[in-house]
Formats: structure tokens, C-alpha cells, sequence
């Protein structure tokens, strides 16, 4: 370590008249012994172990990590096992309500509505899982390069950002929708034999990249600051690459942001998507997702309110338990709240 | 705040022209041609399509064709709308009344909600009310305006039978059009509310914590003084920046409200000139939403301004 302090020159002058006389002498930097004896008393805390021990005394965020899990797993095994079809359509049993057979009823079509539910589902889940994805990719990436390099590249990341912010998010939403999925749809069904994987596509990336502005100035705020610390410095003067600089020594420091702003994109991806296919703008009608079975469902309020409940109830209940996962993790993430 | 201003004013200008192109390459790219409309008809003979591709400009490259939408906008001609063969203009201005109404409403019901929960519920931080209005907050802000409202109609159309759930335009008298606007201006106005009260909430939090506060009561004083005349004042700043941005979502939201209650206002204009592709429409609704974004945020920074002596732009 010393060799490289002392040997590899360092890349840019102005750093080593900074970084020098900091490097501390070996006198000067022998703490005083019974400090050290102090840190020792108690056991190690990881910054993990930290959040995770105040993210679980806040209640309402496990109750939301516990049921939004139940989610994942009752959607994505659970529908696999569920005996019904998604398209089973039984005329007999149109639009009945609760039973035995049909533990959340049936639709128009006498088709189970919880097997759709547990199927579509997976849909919403996933869309909101990878839009929220792909906008804190987008955006960590912008911010991150924005706030670190700085100067011209600063400016134009941060006009682009503007630019997308004042862009009228919900109409161009539904316009993009509207005008590609059919495109979409058949080059997928050509090219992959699925379409639906090319309407979910269309739909991750536009959510995406219709909301990674946020996120984007929130890590340039943070690198901003972070990087004129002194262990940035300290990283520069032992040589190590702005890429590093940046991945390796910057981007562990300010991830708490991200991931409270992840966690919250999620839900928000996941209304998204469901008022996209709750205006018939979304996944196809023959796709049942939450957003598209309220679709379905609206004209139909008098005669089986069921249709309309459980799966708007599921939306609510997953965008619900997202919030208090991530309001939790914004209290356990926050340095100044751990004890 | 004048050079501010006029800075301000060019940096606006351009971000709205760059808007302009993204929104206009959006709909010229898209397949199946839609910004041909008529000119697409199955219906009329080929010749005559060319014919109408021609003097409608449909052939030139798309720059050409954008920048003669875009000389017409500045004009103040919104061209006509495909469907309903009047003029955007009129077909537009027909529709704004009813949204400005009840996402108005909504608007205002939502601000008179928010303020005094959120600052009772932030003088009394952890008392009952302060739980319950923070839960009540958190619920509204998670819940959907699709569900909200399909809620509401299951209970008080469905149910109970006391509200009417499609919005009649022809309805006249006060009583019944109080009735038909209830629950589209509840819903909106409680999703804001619930939004508005955690701002509320959280910036007197910060404000009462400071030590000009503490001085206000040291010295004796009221309460009631310390909490409206000092704390509230300054609580409310940035609130009120807070608000002015969310004026142009009053008409995101719209969206969704006006197509469950089927209100026909701007929303319903949208989406019905989506679905028929109806263009010019579909246009002048998005880049007039756009404007809309990118004047609150100069109106919300200057607010800042006068309001906050402290912040001075240069």
C-alpha cells in the first residue's frame, strides 16, 4: 500500500500537492490505544446489518416485505399449480360470483378470475419489477456521469433531463402504446413466436424511460457530493481509474438513495401499467393482467362487481406493501436515524 | 430577476420546440402512417389519395412537414381535427370547461384538505390524529385513481343508488350536476389531498424545529401565533412551488378520472382522438399539456422568488 502511495505516480498533479501532506506520518497516525479498545467492546455491525436490524422494527414495512413476497410467490408458483385455465370459458358460469369452484368467481365469458389474476399477475409484477429496473438504470448511468465528469457533459445530461421531465408523460404514454404495440407485437410473433414479449418490451422501456429523471438528479446530487470526500481522493492518489473512482469508491456510498427510489418505482411502474391496460392501451385483451381485467370489468359494475374488485384490490394491496417496504427503507437506509 | 427571467423565458421556448420534435417524430415514425388520417381512407379511390397525400404535404420529408406544423402552431392554427371536422381549436375549447371544473374543484378540495392536516398532524407528531392522518395519507397515495373510483361507484351508485356514474353533459339545474361531479371530484381531490399532506407535513416538521421557532415561543408568545404567523409561513414556501407543479397533473389525472366517470373533457378527448386517430388532436392535447409543465416550473421558481426572500436568482 505504501509502495503505491509513494511509487506509482499519480495521474493528475493538483491531487498529489493535496493528497501528500495528508498522508499521515507513522507517529501521527497511531491513534490513541484505549480507542481502539473502545471500538472493540462492541461486536462488528455491518452497514447492512445496520439497516436490516431498523428496517425490521419498522412493522408495517415487514408486514409489506411479507405480503408483497406472498405476492411473488402466489403469481408466479402458485398459477403454474392452480388447477383452472386463464381461458377456460364456461358460459354456464358466466359472471357468478364467489364459490367453491370458483374461489374469486367468474367473468363475462365464465372464465376463473383468479386463475387470471394469479396469471396476470406475473405480468404486472414483472413489468413493474423491470421498468423500475430500467429507469434507475438509465438514470443512475445519467446522473452518475453527469455528476462525476461534470463541465459540458454535465450541462447537456442535465438539459436532457429537463427536457424528459417537461415531456407530458401519461398522454405520450399511451400515444407510444397506441401506435407501436401492434408493430411490436407482429415482429416479436415473426421473431420470437410471442408477441406478448414484445408488447411487454415496448412497455418496460417506455415506462422506463419515461421516468428516470428523478433518479437521475438524485444521483448527481449525490455524486456531486461525494466525490470532493476525502476517501475519493484518497482512492485517486493510490491510482485507481476514474472508473473505479466512480463503480468501485463512489456508487456504494450513495446506492441508499437508489434503492428507496427503486423500490418505489416499482409500484409506480406497476399503476402504470394498469391504467395503460385499464384504457385498452396496454397488453392485448386475450392477456389478462390487473390493469386489463378492470378493462374488461368496467361496463359491467352493476351486474358482477366482483370482476372489478379483485383484481383493483390486488393492485392495491401490491402498490400498498411496496410503499411501506420502501418508506422502510428509507428510515433504515438514513445514517442520521440508526442508533 | 429580470435577466433571470428572460433567460428563463429562451431556455422555456426551446425545451418546448425540442418537445415539439420528440412528440411530432413520435407520431411521424409510428407504422401505419398516422398522421395521413383521411388521406388513409380504404374508402376513397387511390388517385384521389395521392391527390389529398399531395396537397396535404404527406409526401415531403418529415422535417418539411414539421416545420409546417410547427410555423401553423405558432400562428395559432391548430389545424382540424380528423373525426370530429371542426377546427382543434373549437373541438378543444368545447372540451376544457368541464375538465377546469371538476379537476378544478378537485384541485382546490384537495389544497383545503391538505393544509390543515398536514400541520395539525405535524404540531401534534405522534399524537392519534397525527397517526391516523399519516396512514389516511399513505392509503390515498398508494390507491389508484381507477380503483378509487370504481370503488366509489360500486358503493354509491351500485349499492346504495344515490350518485349517477356517468357524467351527463346535458344535465342542467345545480342539484343534479352537484350530483354527478361528487365523486370524480372526490377522487381526484383525495388522491392531491393525500400527496399534498405528506409535503405539508414534512416541511413544518422541518420548519418547527428550527430555532426562530423556539425563540417565537421563548419570548411568550401565543401558540396559535407561533404555529400560523411564524412557522406556517415559511412552512408553506415550498408547498406552494409544490403546488404549482402539480397544476399541469390536475390534467395527467384527468385522464383516467374522465374516462371511468365518462366525463367528456379533455382526458376523454385524448383518449377518444387516440383511439381514432385523430392526430391533430392527439397533438394539440399533448403540446398543450406540455406548455402547460413548463410554465408552472417558471411560475413555480419565481413564486420561490417572492415568497423566499433568502433565494435571489441572478
Amino acid at each position: 500500500m505504501t509502495d503505491l502511495e509513494l511509487g506509482a505516480p499519480p495521474k493528475s498533479a493538483p491531487a498529489v500537492q493535496l493528497v501528500v501532506p495528508e498522508v499521515p506520518g507513522t507517529a501521527e497516525s497511531a491513534a490513541p490505544p484505549h480507542e481502539v479498545a473502545d471500538l472493540r467492546v462492541k461486536p462488528q455491525r455491518s452497514l447492512w446489518g445496520n439497516a436490516w436490524r431498523q428496517f425490521r422494527r419498522h412493522k408495517l414495512a415487514m408486514a409489506g416485505t411479507i405480503l408483497f413476497f406472498f405476492m411473488l410467490i402466489a403469481t408466479f408458483v402458485g398459477s403454474p399449480l392452480y388447477p383452472q385455465q386463464i381461458d377456460d370459458i364456461d358460459f354456464s358460469a358466466s359472471g357468478s360470483g364467489i364459490s367453491l369452484a370458483h374461489p374469486f368467481g367468474t367473468d363475462s365469458l365464465g372464465r376463473d378470475i383468479l386463475a387470471r389474476i394469479l396469471w396476470g399477475g406475473r405480468i404486472s409484477l414483472a413489468v413493474g419489477i423491470v421498468a423500475a429496473l430500467v429507469a434507475i438504470v438509465v438514470g443512475t448511468a445519467i446522473g452518475a456521469t453527469a455528476g462525476f465528469i461534470g463541465g459540458k457533459s454535465d450541462t447537456l445530461l442535465m438539459r436532457l433531463t429537463d427536457l424528459f421531465i417537461s415531456l407530458p408523460q401519461v398522454p405520450l404514454l399511451l400515444v407510444i402504446s397506441f401506435l407501436y404495440r401492434q408493430a411490436f407485437y407482429d415482429f416479436f410473433q415473426r421473431s420470437m413466436g410471442s408477441g406478448v414479449v414484445g408488447i411487454f418490451l415496448l412497455i418496460v422501456v417506455v415506462i422506463g424511460l419515461l421516468s428516470w429523471m428523478p433518479t437521475a438528479r438524485l444521483v448527481r446530487a449525490s455524486f456531486l457530493e461525494t466525490k470532493e470526500k476525502e476517501f475519493i481522493e484518497a482512492a485517486e492518489a493510490i491510482g485507481a481509474s476514474r472508473f473505479s473512482q466512480m463503480f468501485r469508491h463512489i456508487l456504494p456510498n450513495v446506492m441508499s438513495p437508489i434503492i428507496v427510489a427503486a423500490t418505489l418505482g416499482v409500484g409506480a411502474a406497476i399503476i402504470t401499467e394498469s391504467v395503460l391496460s385499464f384504457l385498452g392501451l396496454g397488453f392485448p385483451s386475450d392477456v389478462p393482467t390487473w390493469g386489463s381485467m378492470l378493462y374488461d370489468a368496467k361496463d359491467r359494475f352493476e351486474i358482477a362487481p366482483h370482476e372489478a374488485l379483485f383484481p383493483g384490490t390486488m393492485i392495491f394491496l401490491t402498490v400498498l406493501s411496496i410503499n411501506y417496504i420502501g418508506d422502510g427503507l428509507r428510515d433504515a437506509l438514513d445514517p442520521r436515524k440508526t442508533q | 430577476m429580470g435577466r433571470y427571467l428572460i433567460r428563463r423565458g429562451i431556455i422555456s421556448v426551446f425545451t418546448l420546440i425540442a418537445i415539439s420534435m420528440v412528440i411530432y417524430s413520435i407520431l411521424a415514425l409510428a407504422p401505419g402512417d398516422p398522421l395521413s388520417g383521411f388521406a388513409n381512407n380504404p374508402n376513397v379511390p387511390p388517385e384521389l389519395r395521392a391527390r389529398i397525400r399531395h396537397t396535404m404535404g404527406l409526401d415531403d420529408p418529415i422535417p418539411v412537414q414539421y416545420a409546417r406544423w410547427a410555423s401553423a402552431y405558432a400562428r395559432g392554427d391548430w389545424l382540424q381535427s380528423y373525426s370530429a371536422k371542426i377546427p382543434v381549436r373549437d373541438y378543444v375549447m368545447g372540451r376544457l370547461p368541464v375538465t377546469l371544473k371538476i379537476s378544478g374543484t378537485a384541485f382546490l378540495l384537495s389544497v383545503l384538505i391538505a393544509i390543515p392536516i398536514g400541520v395539525l398532524s405535524s404540531i401534534k407528531q405522534y399524537s392519534i390524529f397525527d397517526q391516523v392522518a399519516t396512514t389516511f395519507a399513505f392509503l390515498g397515495f398508494s390507491v389508484p385513481t381507477f380503483f378509487s373510483g370504481i370503488l366509489l361507484i360500486l358503493i354509491f351508485s351500485v349499492y346504495l343508488g344515490w350518485l349517477p356514474f356517468v357524467y351527463d353533459s346535458q344535465v342542467t339545474g345545480f342539484w343534479p350536476n352537484v350530483k354527478q361531479s361528487i365523486m370524480p371530484i372526490t377522487v381526484l381531490g383525495l388522491a392531491g389531498a393525500a400527496q399534498l399532506t405528506r409535503f405539508v407535513r414534512a416541511s413544518m416538521l422541518e420548519t418547527i424545529s428550527q430555532d426562530y421557532v423556539r425563540t417565537a415561543r421563548a419570548k411568550g408568545l401565543r401558540e396559535q401565533s407561533v404555529v400560523v404567523l411564524h412557522a406556517m409561513r415559511n412552512a408553506l414556501i415550498p408547498v406552494v412551488t409544490v403546488m404549482a407543479l402539480q397544476v399541469p397533473e390536475v390534467f395527467g389525472g384527468a385522464i383516467v378520472t374522465e374516462q371511468i366517470f365518462r366525463i367528456p373533457g379533455i382526458g376523454r378527448a385524448l383518449i377518444d382522438g387516440i383511439y381514432s386517430k385523430d392526430v391533430p388532436v392527439v397533438m394539440a392535447i399533448t403540446f398543450g399539456i406540455a406548455v402547460l409543465v413548463v410554465l408552472f416550473n417558471v411560475i413555480a421558481d419565481i413564486l420561490y422568488a417572492i415568497l423566499d426572500p433568502r433565494i435571489r436568482y441572478s
